[in-house]
């Protein structure tokens, strides 16, 4: 951010006004709902708190949850960075319509893309009746649950690597080419290193979002407990039974989670943007 | 900025590579495998899921189509995600427009632990945004005694459903306008000040129409979102039918039913609406390198 001349802290109004709004509905929407759920914990005894979020089936979940989102993660950054190589340094017909369509997983209602998911790899789906004389079983399996978190975080790695890659310097490219590197060294001494983070940084933000997701899972996994059961549904289980504290317990954990990918991205998009810049000799 | 969310506008600022020399482009075969991959993917993952849905909301007709979605059911759903819509949209653009003028207009302390708690919502999982309200205004709650003394309904009605999609959308239009605002500086603002416009006429006649792409930019975007919410939603409904489903939630009830020609017909309207999100996006998209491409025409 620019440094910001003191004068106008003196002629710009409304600081009082907008701050003091932004601070109240902050904390009313967010921060005070939100504190309930360390609260609620605190009424459990540490034993309980123990037993509730490492159960033999809430483990379960953490793997499901946490592989499944791994393994979509890893399959958007290989595929998500072709994409995004392809759209930024290619032309092809219908190239301004995929761009626009990268964005869909964002658009399109959770729950819808969990039926669309589930009709197209059930058994006799359109993709789904390809795969059954394989032995491939997607819909109502964990590997459904890799397909709907796959989708969802599509968007993630392909715009953040996008920006990066369209700032490649054509001329460090020049340079490694007049100095004798072919173009698969080029990509791997030059390029490679330049998007490095902005693919972690997808991966992460993906990877993020995936742990969370519920709407696009639930239909297409089948929930069968220990199996494929994802742990946010396992919360929605607890509650069911009118376990609060249950509930809370494992969405502490998850909460957890979260804040630590939070600080891992921030630090990577800090990375970003240092790599990002050229640097001055 | 930081955090879990959408990125944003990464493909507005488009630049053709200027044709390569030969010595370090890669050769045909490879440019077209890996356009092939990018296709195949996309088209997988993307416009086969997209088409299935059209398809399955149509395979039994237009007859059927239409009575699908315009049942009471699927009317009062309707009206329910229209109401959650109207009223969480307004707040968090309120919101997002005081928050970015406090972000970008003036220094203090504390501005980057703002600037994250802000984002906070968008790496929370939508079933624990639920849950919140849950143990807020559940019977067991902190206000769940009061709330029943006095018999206000939130939790298991519409109040709950409005607060979760609140939210569920609440950082789209503040993080949408606060980069915005940082790059655009505050010159023009003072200059106004300095010539004697009020605060107010100062926002409405110089701010305003500078972001107002932007601003419409957020807008669509946490629209979209709270249309289509379905986890936090699903968590503080209790899926009272005609009463407290949205429309998503109506697909799942319907879908859970095997009623998957009108759980798909309903599904076909979000969609629809996905659709209509992501072309105004790109128009808004192209607007706004328009604008910052050509700074001096108004």
């Amino acid at each position: 951010m620019p440094p910001r001349a003191r004068g106008s802290f003196r002629v710009m109004p409304g600081f009082g006004l907008s701050l003091g709004f932004t601070v109240f509905y902050l904390s009313l929407i967010v921060l005070i709902p939100l504190s309930a759920v360390f609260f609620k914990t605190f009424t459990m005894t540490w034993e309980a708190f123990w037993n509730a979020v490492t159960s033999d089936r809430v483990m379960a979940s953490y793997r499901l949850t946490f592989g499944a989102s791994l393994i979509a993660a890893a399959l958007n950054v290989l595929f998500g960075g072709i994409v995004a190589w392809v759209l930024v340094r290619y032309r092809f017909p219908g190239k301004r319509i995929i761009d626009a369509m990268v964005d869909l997983p964002f658009a399109l209602p959770t729950a819808v893309a969990g039926i669309a998911l589930t009709a197209l790899y059930s058994t006799n789906g359109w993709i789904g009746r390809y795969l059954e004389p394989l032995g491939i079983k997607v819909a109502f399996t964990p590997l459904g649950v890799v397909v709907a978190l796959t989708f969802i975080g599509l968007p993630f790695v392909v715009r953040t690597v996008q920006p990066v890659l369209e700032d490649v310097e054509r001329e460090l490219e020049e340079a490694a080419a007049s100095l004798g590197a072919n173009p698969w060294q080029t990509f791997a001494r030059v390029i490679f290193p330049t998007i490095l983070p902005a693919l972690l940084t997808g991966f992460a933000l993906a990877f993020a979002r995936a742990t969370g997701e519920f709407g696009s899972v639930i239909f297409i996994a089948g929930n069968m407990p220990m199996v494929s059961e994802i742990t946010p549904l396992f919360i929605i289980t607890k509650l069911e039974q009118y376990d609060y504290a249950g509930a809370t317990a494992i969405a502490v954990v998850m909460l957890l989670a979260s804040f630590l990918m939070l600080l891992t991205i921030n630090m990577l998009q800090a990375w970003t943007r240092k790599r990002g810049q050229p640097e001055k000799i | 900025m930081s955090a879990v969310a959408t990125p944003v506008a990464a493909s507005s600022s488009r630049i053709e590579p200027a044709y390569a020399p030969s010595g370090i482009s890669e050769p045909f075969w490879v440019k077209a495998l890996l356009v092939t991959v990018a296709l195949a993917f996309m088209t997988l993952f993307l416009f086969v899921p997209l088409v299935a849905v059209f398809f399955e909301a149509f395979k039994k007709g237009w007859e059927v189509y239409l009575t699908s979605i315009t049942e009471p059911d699927a009317i009062s759903a309707i009206k329910l995600t229209l109401i959650a819509a109207g009223i969480s949209v307004p707040l968090n653009l309120v919101f997002g427009v005081a928050a970015s003028w406090a972000i970008a207009k003036f220094d203090f302390r504390g501005k980057s632990l703002l600037l994250t708690l802000i984002d906070l919502p968008f790496s929370v999982s939508p079933v624990i945004s639920g849950l919140i309200y849950v143990l807020l205004f559940g019977a067991q709650g902190w206000f769940g005694e009061w709330l029943q003394a006095h018999d206000i309904k939130i939790l298991f009605a519409v109040p709950g459903i409005v607060l979760a999609t609140i939210f569920i959308t609440f950082p789209f239009v503040a993080r949408e306008l606060i980069p915005l605002m940082q790059s655009q500086g505050s010159e023009e603002e003072e200059a106004a000040l300095v010539l004697g416009a009020s605060g107010f006429r100062t926002f409405w006649h110089v701010t305003l129409p500078n972001i107002k792409w932007g601003l419409l930019y957020g807008v669509i975007l946490c629209n979209a979102r709270a249309m289509g919410e379905f986890g936090a939603v699903s968590v503080v409904s209790g899926h009272i039918r005609g009463q407290t489903n949205t429309i998503p939630l109506q697909v799942e009830i319907l879908y859970n039913e095997y009623n998957f020609a009108a759980a798909f017909a309903i599904a076909s309207l979000l969609a629809f609406l996905a659709l209509v999100t992501l072309a105004l996006k790109s128009f808004i998209e192209w607007r706004l390198h328009h604008a910052t491409s050509q700074p001096d025409q108004e």
